[in-house]
């Protein structure tokens, strides 16, 4: 079969190879990023923003998508294909718009200095790293929650609401459970993307550094390869640990690409 | 009261959200796409509007266009041409070895697209050929969206129904192309034409394996967009995403509806 050939040429080879250069720099290359603490703080960063945009673009996700899957008003399926138009962005893209709202020439400079607050910029730190995150997060939780909160049984909500439930009672009680499976699904896909996303810090060359960025400037201003590999390695780990963990117990739940 | 609808009230919480977070995406979009049109972005429409911006673009950048979207026509044939008949195998068979080739295809989609860059470099990159032209690039996507379209292919296959279908055309004497052709592609089909404008749509606008991939000589959009945002006045960095709204989103939605038609047509 020619898959088997492609994939076995193109893909695992080269990942075995990857997998093998860094025990040509001492085994110790493997742990770089346990014991290094530049690359356990790379880590810990790209792992702490992705959780909170994970939590983020899972809250915002879900208020929007329960909110249009209800309410049915004119221009609905238009707003819809607008949010979720980003899907097709490439992160470079993203992470321009973020210059433009919060960089040195943006839009939120020019408000803050009409507020007289001087001119704000955000952009190329972690506020705007986390903004452009979210920006290109949030269009698959919107998708993948329109389409859950659509199928979601409205007579446990009825049901509710008749015994008295407060609407923080029914989010507790009916949204939430309800669409756990959805939110799981959808939470592994938002932090493996987040941890993965190259385009978007490269664009902002930001000065809150991500594990990409890292492997990046390893791989090409200190043609350390050993060491870029061992830290992709790293990465690839943990996004496919999540992934996995997610599809393990997730089979059903279907989620916006 | 009894067999009354409880009183539904307007949830103001949640449409605020809602407002806000449409407000978070547009602003953006619609920033970028003044910012391409006007002459000076600081002094903004009162510069005046112009397309010499679009024109600087099309010049300098048009080839990354033609490429990219090459690119990503390829790549969809390949991976259906050669993902098809690997879903067709996988869904017939229950042997442990294709369950297990089938959890190592979902890895490519899993592992970053740098990290496998950066092996696809460390392994090939030393020829020099194949490393200096567009091929290059295209095995990149083939390597990264296959998973894709064997994945969606293949659960298509293993309906229950197709299955008996399959079995009652066998049964009636039809040998393997008869039903290849009469029974299973019409089946397949909807899922055939989604994953291809899947594969499509992850080609025009991949950039994290690309960006390793590339070369000064081949330049997909999204690598000529970074390098125009790094190295261009912000206005030429906006005419050129303006470029791709234009070119790159209206040729995904008419992809999109022929694919919804086709799900019409042929879809269960």
């Amino acid at each position: 079969m020619p898959v088997v050939v492609i994939f076995f040429a193109f893909w695992l080879l080269p990942m075995a190879w990857l997998v093998a250069l860094p025990a040509q720099k001492g085994w110790s290359t493997y742990f770089a990023i346990f014991t290094h603490p530049k690359y356990w703080l790379s880590l810990m960063n790209t792992v702490g923003l992705s959780l909170l945009v994970t939590a983020f673009t899972l809250a915002l996700g879900g208020a929007v998508g329960i909110f249009l899957a209800r309410y049915k008003f004119v221009g609905r399926g238009a707003l819809l294909s607008l949010l979720t138009l980003p899907l097709s962005f490439p992160g470079v893209i993203i992470g321009f718009f973020m210059i433009l709202l919060g960089g040195r020439q943006g839009l939120i400079a020019d408000l803050s200095e009409a507020l007289g607050a001087g001119r704000l910029t955000l952009a190329y730190g972690f506020t705007g790293l986390f903004l452009a995150y979210l920006y290109f997060s949030l269009p698959r939780s919107i998708a993948t929650y329109t389409a859950a909160a659509e199928k979601m049984d409205l007579a446990l909500e009825e049901a509710a609401k008749t015994m008295g439930a407060t609407r923080y009672a029914i989010m507790r009680d009916v949204w939430i459970p309800e669409l756990a499976p959805t939110t799981f699904a959808c939470a592994a896909i938002v932090f493996a993307t987040s941890m993965g996303a190259f385009g978007t810090a490269f664009t902002l060359a930001t000065k809150f550094e991500v594990l990409p960025i890292t492997i990046y400037t390893e791989f090409t201003n200190y043609a350390n390869f050993a060491l870029a590999a061992s830290l992709s390695m790293a990465l690839g780990l943990v996004t496919w640990l999540v992934m996995y963990v997610a599809r393990r117990y997730t089979d059903s739940a279907p989620v916006a690409v | 009261m009894i067999g009354q609808r409880a009183p539904r009230q307007f949830p103001f919480m949640l449409a605020i959200l809602t407002a806000l977070v449409t407000l978070f995406m547009l602003i953006p979009m619609a920033l970028s796409i003044t910012a391409g049109l006007v002459n000076n972005y600081s002094q903004g429409l009162a510069s005046g509007l112009t397309t010499r911006w679009l024109e600087q673009v099309w010049e300098g950048y048009g080839d990354t266009l033609v490429w990219s979207l090459t690119i990503a026509s390829l790549c969809a044939l390949i991976t259906i041409v050669v993902g098809v008949p690997c879903a067709y195998a996988l869904a017939r068979t229950q042997a442990r070895w294709a369950r297990l080739f089938e959890e190592l295809l979902t890895l490519p989609v899993a592992v970053p697209g740098l990290a496998t860059g950066l092996a696809l470099i460390l392994v090939y990159g030393q020829f020099r050929s194949f490393r200096q032209s567009f091929l290059f690039i295209l095995v990149g996507h083939v390597v990264f969206t296959l998973p894709f379209v064997v994945r969606t292919v293949s659960s298509a296959f293993a309906n229950r129904e197709l299955i008996a279908l399959e079995e009652a055309a066998r049964t009636l004497g039809a040998g393997f192309t008869r039903r290849l052709l009469g029974v299973l592609i019409p089946a397949v089909m909807p899922a055939i034409i989604a994953s291809a404008l899947m594969v499509f749509t992850l080609s025009v606008g991949e950039f994290n394996l690309t960006w390793m991939l590339h070369t000064p000589l081949t330049r997909t959009l999204p690598v000529g967009l970074a390098d125009s945002y790094a190295s261009m006045r912000i206005e030429v960095g906006s005419a050129y995403t303006l470029i791709f709204f234009i070119v790159v989103l209206p040729l995904l939605w008419a992809l999109q509806a022929i694919a919804n038609e086709v799900q019409k047509r042929y879809g269960t």
